[in-house]
């Protein structure tokens, strides 16, 4: 019985993955995992000794209290953040049953102490990728950090010897060492690596998974830890594809080498303008891509932006599309989402491939918020930490619009010699204000 | 360990591989927030787990990693469906 309802969930669980081939059916997808994991559940709590039913029906409970108003909280600006705090939390339990496993048996075996190191890491190291994201950590001594992880490496392979003697005192040593180091490890990692980062936690947290499964000799857990560790994996490697970065350059080599920026030019090579000309210079256009990045998301502009397009369309019977790297955002998918939020058609958004070969016959790229992404020094500075990722090539369009509110350099410490070209125009301020004015002017300019 | 254990993580890898590709770029947040939650399906390890604790520590232990791997399950399930609707309202309005 135990083993057809196991068929039941893993089903479900698949079933659910391969739902999100479409944005149709993807919202059943997840009401097909949401079931699924309700008979896992039900099934679960069943099986219990009646005397902690009790208690892991209250700890169930509580949970899921602080989850859902947690995920209630957060905007959809704030999803990295949160999808890393809850992959740490996935990591955390896995360890947490690693440790306790242990603790039952006199001697621990290779595979307990492998759980408890993985799940360690991976929640402090999620831990560390949400601080970075909301911005509350900022760093700046990386060589520090990549020595401290080194020793605590080095720490840990010792720690293993003696956990393995099965004493609870050196198992929560070895524990605390393993989370030290995924939070040493983590931390000096470029911010612009961050979507990469994600992804590696995701997936190890579906490992981890997999180890409790192992150990605990649950097919079950196996089956479905597998799956989330395969979606890491190729969500990792679709982002380091897309940045064309090294998967262990990411990891071993932090981004901001050097601290100092090297401006290109005089700023005084800048030409700023008003929301009322770029207003003008868009109703006169045949052909506007839209480029957003993640500095759109975080002045919350997409709600504008929506309207400018629909303006744009309606009333002055422009073509506009969005180009949309897929970097854009903090995680794989990010850009899309937020988008989506603002209900911008699916039909105006395009991938990086598609677009790049309509800049050339496109009048005016309206930038806001993306900078790296479309930064040409990828393709000719190479000694600059992007050099060789894939960029929106914007440089092609016959004008640009560069929303931006200052000049400071974006997440990868770069100057973007695109401030400084003729074709350019500075729109320097907040994105959701500009944004607004130029809907405003939009509106009332006659056709 | 049984070593029927490792023909079902292989035919796992597999599975995972091709169902993974075959998801659209456009809903990688969704899905990385699905499988999330799905990674919470940990929690049978420590339910199991728990019915042979045998001292007050463990099931403490273990009922905490319960309440985490909660916290992810409620928590990845109900941002996943907050996105998913998005993109499902969006469809409607196009047809």
């Amino acid at each position: 019985m135990i083993s057809f309802i196991n068929i039941l969930i893993y089903s479900l669980f698949i079933l659910s993955i391969s739902r999100m081939s479409a944005t149709r059916s993807a919202y059943k997808g997840n009401i097909f995992a949401i079931v699924g994991m309700g008979i896992a559940l039900i099934l679960g709590l069943i099986n219990l000794k009646s005397e902690y039913q009790i208690y892991a029906t209250m700890s169930i409970l509580l949970g899921g209290v602080l989850g859902i108003i947690g995920s209630q909280k957060t905007s959809m600006s704030q999803l990295p953040q949160m999808v890393a705090l809850l992959n740490g939390f996935g990591g955390l339990a896995s360890g947490l049953i690693g440790i306790s496993e242990t603790i039952t048996e006199l001697q621990p075996n290779i595979l307990q102490l492998f759980i408890i190191f993985t799940g360690c890491i991976t929640f402090s190291g999620s831990v560390a990728g949400f601080f970075k994201l909301s911005g509350i950590l900022k760093i700046n001594d990386y060589e520090t950090l990549r020595s401290t992880s080194t020793i605590l490496l080095i720490l840990n392979i010792i720690g293993v010897f003696y956990a393995y003697n099965g004493d609870i005192e050196y198992i929560i040593g070895f524990a605390i060492l393993s989370s030290l180091l995924g939070f040493c490890f983590i931390l000096p990692i470029g911010g612009a690596d961050m979507p990469i980062i994600i992804s590696i936690l995701n997936g190890l947290s579906g490992w981890c998974t997999t180890l409790v499964g192992f150990s605990i000799q649950n097919s079950l857990l196996i089956i479905i830890g597998t799956l989330i560790g395969a979606s890491g994996c190729i969500l990792t490697y679709i982002m380091t594809k897309a940045m064309n970065r090294h998967l262990l350059k990411v990891i071993f080599s932090s981004i901001n080498k050097h601290n100092e920026i090297s401006y290109l030019h005089n700023k005084q090579d800048i030409h700023t303008g008003t929301a009322q000309d770029a207003a003008f210079l868009m109703e006169n256009a045949h052909k506007v891509i839209i480029v957003p990045g993640f500095g759109m998301a975080a002045s919350g502009a997409q709600y504008e932006l929506a309207n400018m397009a629909k303006l744009l369309i309606q009333k002055y019977k422009v073509d506009v599309k969005f180009g949309i790297h897929p970097v854009a955002g903090r995680m794989p998918g990010h850009m899309n989402v937020l988008l989506a939020e603002a209900d911008i058609p699916s039909e105006l958004i395009y991938s990086i491939n598609e677009i790049n070969s309509e800049f050339k016959t496109t009048d005016i790229a309206y930038i806001i918020g993306a900078n790296d992404t479309t930064n040409p020094l990828a393709k000719t500075q190479k000694d600059s930490t992007i050099y060789q990722m894939p960029i929106l090539e914007v440089e092609q369009a016959k004008r640009i619009l560069f929303v931006k509110r200052s000049l400071a350099p974006g997440y990868a410490g770069l100057d973007n010699p695109l401030f400084y070209d003729e074709k350019t125009l500075m729109l320097l301020g907040d994105g959701k204000e500009i944004t607004k004015e130029i809907v405003t002017n939009l509106e009332n300019d006659s056709n | 360990m049984e070593f029927y254990l490792i023909d079902i993580l292989i035919l796992s890898c597999f599975i995972g591989y091709f169902a993974i590709w075959n998801v659209t770029p456009m809903l990688h947040s969704p899905l990385m927030s699905v499988t999330n939650a799905i990674s919470g399906i940990v929690i049978l390890g420590a339910l199991q787990s728990i019915n042979f604790s045998n001292n007050i520590v463990t099931t403490i232990l273990l009922l905490i990693s319960i309440f985490f791997s909660s916290i992810n399950i409620f928590g990845g399930f109900h941002v996943s469906a907050k996105m998913l609707k998005m993109f499902k309202n969006k469809d409607k309005t196009n047809d």
